[in-house]
């Protein structure tokens, strides 16, 4: 049985998604029909979470009407169906970033993938995992990179692996547009540094960060690379062997999925030689009253029962984005994203964080207005039934730095119209006046 | 425009939030003792720092500073201007009175006679996630009214 059926048939194509095409997309998900004050929804806020397809929700309402059982465990035949479920959802995820299936580990959230891997190097700075272990060991004298864009699930979790272990995190800043300071990254990743992690498309600036420069920085001294790929999975194509990245998260309530579930890529040989960060049933083989062997690589970093509906929702997610086509999806929100810019840009009194208009950059926005308060213009634009993301998005020492406290952001996704850009830029042009601001 | 929106920012609130009274924040240095409060909206960044002074179970200054929303900052204002010279028991009452029209989700109408301006902020009620917003000044005051009798 398949795990999801085509929702739509789209023209095979290397342009981005036609106006028609997004309207029939629309169709299949229901919230999108919905009002919000009175006012037809105009959902700008996928960047913190997606809306749904029918077919995402009708996998999980299906699994749980046809093949819920226990995974991994007893004979019978719906567990063997469940089991099968599960799986098959993991190598569409996998083959989704291109990865193998053995290298996709079920998280809850991108958060709890990244503190996996945290975890996991504390594990081994601790004697865990013996001498295989050791490259994921971190200490006093040696250090972890991250960014100053960061959000703050990858920036917490490896200032508390810093304090469990003694070793120091250090920081590539960033400029004052918010651009990387890759001049600064020599001196910042040195021969002590044995992770560097960093954003792949960052959920404020928009700007896709250069990987292929940042990994080569690491490889050359010999760190270990975690990227971070929240906002690039759900919207650009990926492909984890042409990153060459050692470690990748996402998550999939922002890739169409249900919440809950998350994944963690990792190359096979540096899964199979970690130690697990979370232990008990269903990772194991042998146990005694005194120690445990694990299983390789996914299941030694799965403990306890999982994520089962959620996971084959997650498949369901993928493949609906890979029907439409990957590809299509980034072409026309790369074209959101430029229409957001020059808009935004256009009214008096507002500033765009991260590229100007012109420069590449993912489709969302995030901005000040001059004399209005974030939660003001979110309340403003809420009014007229649109949906932004106001605050810090998790990325305070990047508003920080930007002299900002609070921005707005609106972000969109395969199902946003330019109609439904242009209603937001048409009330975003009335805040000011609205609150009287000079 | 809506009502929800015209209700939320009414006039007196967007003037407040322009004018804010009692900010910045000065040293006290009148009699009796002064207490301060910091207070801080993780979900936006909300932030004050309120000083008030009691004198003789009055009080008899406030001042803050602040950056945050527009419910936030007027709030902040027209509470420096309804408390100045008030009973610090008083004053008390009042931030409990406050507190409960803004919790009842547009239940309790604010009675204007005893909160003055401060009862513009009834529509707030209706907006659950600006509730912290209209309250932030009013915990610290009363974290400052608890500093200064300690």
């Amino acid at each position: 049985m398949p795990v999801v059926e085509t929702p739509v048939t789209l023209t095979p194509s290397d342009a981005g998604l036609t106006d028609a095409e997004v309207h029939r997309i629309r169709n299949d998900f229901p919230i999108l029909g919905t009002e919000i004050n009175g006012k037809p929804l105009i959902y700008l806020d996928s960047g913190a979470t997606s809306q749904n397809p029918v077919s995402v929700m009708e996998a999980e309402q299906e699994f749980y009407e046809q093949r819920n059982a226990a995974v991994h465990r007893g004979a019978h035949t719906l567990a063997v169906e469940a089991t099968d479920a599960y799986e098959d959802a993991r190598t569409a995820v996998a083959r989704f970033i291109g990865a193998r299936t053995s290298e996709l580990v079920w998280t809850s959230n991108a958060t709890e993938g990244i503190n996996l891997v945290a975890y996991a190097m504390s594990n081994a700075a601790a004697g865990r995992g013996g001498e295989a272990a050791r490259r994921f060991a971190v200490g006093p004298g040696e250090n972890i990179v991250v960014t100053e864009m960061e959000h703050h699930a990858n920036l917490i979790p490896w200032q508390e692996l810093a304090a469990r272990t003694g070793a120091e995190l250090r920081f590539l800043p960033v400029d004052d547009d918010g651009a990387l300071r890759l001049e600064d990254a020599a001196g910042v990743i040195t021969p002590a540094t044995r992770l560097v992690a960093f954003s792949h498309a960052s959920n404020v600036l928009g700007t896709i960060n250069p990987v292929d420069e940042l990994v080569r920085l690491a490889r050359s001294v010999g760190a270990l690379t975690l990227l971070d790929a929240c906002q690039s999975v759900p919207h650009i194509p990926v492909d984890v062997k042409a990153l060459d990245v050692d470690f990748l998260v996402f998550s999939g309530h922002k890739m169409l999925g249900p919440t809950g579930i998350g994944a963690l890529y990792g190359r096979a040989e540096l899964l199979n030689a970690m130690p697990p960060f979370l232990t008990g049933g269903s990772m194991i083989t042998t146990v005694t009253m005194e120690r445990a062997e694990y299983l390789p690589s996914p299941n030694r970093f799965e403990a306890g029962t999982q994520r089962i509906s959620q996971a084959v929702a997650l498949g369901a997610a993928a493949n609906y984005l890979s029907e439409t086509g990957m590809g299509r999806i980034e072409a026309w929100e790369t074209a959101l994203g430029a229409r957001l810019v020059e808009g935004l840009e256009a009214i008096d009194g507002i500033r765009v964080l991260g590229p100007r208009a012109g420069m590449p950059r993912i489709g969302l926005a995030a901005f000040d207005v001059d004399g209005v308060h974030a939660h003001d213009v979110g309340q403003f634009l809420d009014d007229r039934g649109i949906a932004v993301r106001v605050g810090h998005h998790c990325a305070q020492p990047l508003h920080r730095r930007l002299g900002l406290t609070a921005t707005t952001r609106a972000s969109t996704y395969l199902y946003t119209t330019t109609d439904e850009v242009d209603a937001f830029l048409d009330a975003a042009a009335q805040v000011r006046p609205f609150f009287g601001a000079k | 425009m809506s009502t929800g929106l015209e209700q939320l920012y009414q006039q007196i609130i967007l003037d407040h939030a322009k004018a804010r009274h009692g900010s910045p924040l000065q040293e006290y240095l009148g009699a009796g003792r002064a207490g301060e409060s910091h207070q801080l909206n993780p979900v936006c960044g909300d932030e004050i720092t309120l000083r008030a002074g009691v004198a003789e179970g009055n009080v008899t200054s406030v001042t803050w500073d602040g950056a945050g929303c527009a419910i936030s900052m007027a709030s902040a204002s027209v509470l420096t201007d309804l408390v100045q010279g008030l009973p610090r028991d008083e004053v008390l009452s009042l931030i409990d009175a406050f507190r409960e029209v803004l919790r009842s989700r547009g239940r309790i109408e604010a009675d204007e006679e005893v909160l003055g301006d401060a009862a513009a902020f009834s529509g707030v009620s209706r907006f659950p996630a600006r509730v912290k917003c209209a309250m932030l000044a009013w915990v610290a005051l009363e974290e400052s009214l608890l500093a200064a009798n300690a």
